[in-house]
């Protein structure tokens, strides 16, 4: 199928796309990398009368180290990560995550930016990233704010960015020498949206421990409990995580909670295992 | 309606559209190159990638507007790049195709496969070839031609 008709801009600037973003009101729609919104304007799932394109402005490229955490611009692709485009143990995980989005043509148009204000409940990024903990920067008009990942999400295809909002950059905090990251997701076959997901962040140096569940149908979600209990050090069995989930996914079939729990207990398995 | 400048296949195009053009309908209504193919329109196939910059993406969900000024290189273009010729005579050698719809797709992700990933094994190339769909070979004749062009390659 062809999209519905709609006007398209490319933004020469930020402070213009904000400005573009302000006039248009709510069916304009920011065109980064477009490996979702494409699909959704070609099925008519998404109609936007207005396209602002962000995607040839210099301001959201690039990856930079500061003094505790990598930051990530929000054009960076999937591909570019991939590749190794962050340096160090951080890198790599990052890089192991965006291996499993898609397929690598569509990696390299896809940016985490992107991925990130789209929010499908099932993709890699806001699971990955809600694990390792990052803050997202935005900029509207009224200047510069950045949110912690936990409170940007908020549900299945809902960010706390306001439509007159652009993702400029993501922060990710570094990683100590003893941290590990388990991750775990099930789909159907290699590139398809995740039908279960864990991920876990543990530092035994610094006792930090954070669980995720992903593909939850919602946001991604924190599970606190089995965070103390890997901060502890204990791994959990099968049932006292199948216990966590439970509520958390709201009624799950019995198919959803014996997968999820599985990508969860295999998540955590991974970091509490000696390579 | 947006003018949008870019190259294809090495030569500089200028065309006024509309901003809903995908580059694939570019390719194929107003340059006539009907090499690439469209399959799903929703960026699952594979059948509709091209290089944009050197890089495959898929062609059916990307606007043209968005294309301005960059390179676009469509099957037409590589007719006589070196790794594409290997990649045709191994394709036909294994096999590697029967119907042939999928085929320009599969060859333009062939491609950056063998040059990407030269010590790729048939698993990974397997893994890297998954987001192109053939409904006729069983795949095992483009895994086996891709393998073939990579272990020349190394000699």
């Amino acid at each position: 199928m062809k999209p519905a008709p709609f006007t398209y801009h490319r933004a020469a600037s930020l402070e213009q796309a904000v400005a573009l973003l302000a006039q248009g009101g709510g069916d304009t729609a920011v065109l980064s990398g477009g490996q979702s919104l494409g699909p959704m304007m070609n099925l008519r799932a998404a109609r936007p009368s207005q396209l602002v394109d962000i995607g040839r402005l210099e301001a959201l490229r690039g990856i930079s180290v500061a003094e505790g955490h990598v930051r990530i611009g929000a054009l960076s692709t999937h591909a570019a990560i991939e590749d190794g485009a962050v340096s160090g143990p951080l890198g790599r995980v990052l890089a192991r995550v965006a291996a499993g989005i898609a397929y690598r043509a569509v990696r390299n148009a896809g940016t985490i930016g992107g991925s990130l204000a789209h929010a499908d409940p099932a993709a890699d990024w806001p699971a990955a990233l809600l694990a390792l903990d990052a803050r997202i920067h935005l900029r509207g008009p009224g200047g510069d704010r950045a949110v912690a990942i936990d409170a940007f999400l908020a549900g299945a295809f809902e960010t706390a960015k306001a439509a007159d909002e652009v993702i400029v950059a993501v922060d990710v905090p570094a990683l100590g020498p003893t941290a590990r990251f388990g991750y775990v997701k099930f789909c159907r076959k290699p590139g398809e949206f995740a039908e279960a997901l864990g991920a876990v962040l543990y530092d035994p140096g610094s006792a930090q421990a954070r669980v995720v569940v992903g593909a939850t149908g919602s946001r991604a979600r924190r599970l606190p409990a089995a965070e103390a209990g890997l901060a502890a050090g204990l791994s959990p069995a099968a049932a006292d995580i199948a216990a966590l989930l439970a509520p958390v996914l709201g009624n799950p079939s019995a198919l959803v909670l014996k997968r999820q729990t599985a990508a969860v207990h295999r998540a955590l398995q991974e970091v509490l295992t000696d390579a | 309606m947006p003018d949008i400048r870019l190259s294809v296949n090495g030569e500089a195009i200028e065309e006024s559209a509309e901003a809903r053009l995908t580059l694939a309908d570019l390719l194929r209504e107003r340059l006539h190159l009907t090499a690439t193919h469209l399959g799903c329109e929703q960026g699952v196939c594979g059948a509709c990638t091209v290089l944009v910059d050197g890089v495959p993406v898929r062609s059916c969900i990307r606007f043209a507007a968005a294309c301005d000024g960059q390179a676009v290189q469509s099957l037409e273009g590589l007719e006589h790049d070196p790794v594409m010729e290997a990649l045709r005579a191994a394709f036909t050698r294994h096999h590697a195709l029967q119907c042939g719809y999928c085929t320009p797709g599969m060859l333009i992700m062939a491609r950056d496969v063998v040059l990407r990933l030269p010590d790729a094994d048939p698993a990974r190339i397997r893994l890297e070839m998954s987001g192109n769909l053939c409904r006729c070979t069983g795949y095992l004749g483009i895994i086996e031609a891709i393998h073939a062009v990579i272990l020349a390659r190394r000699g």
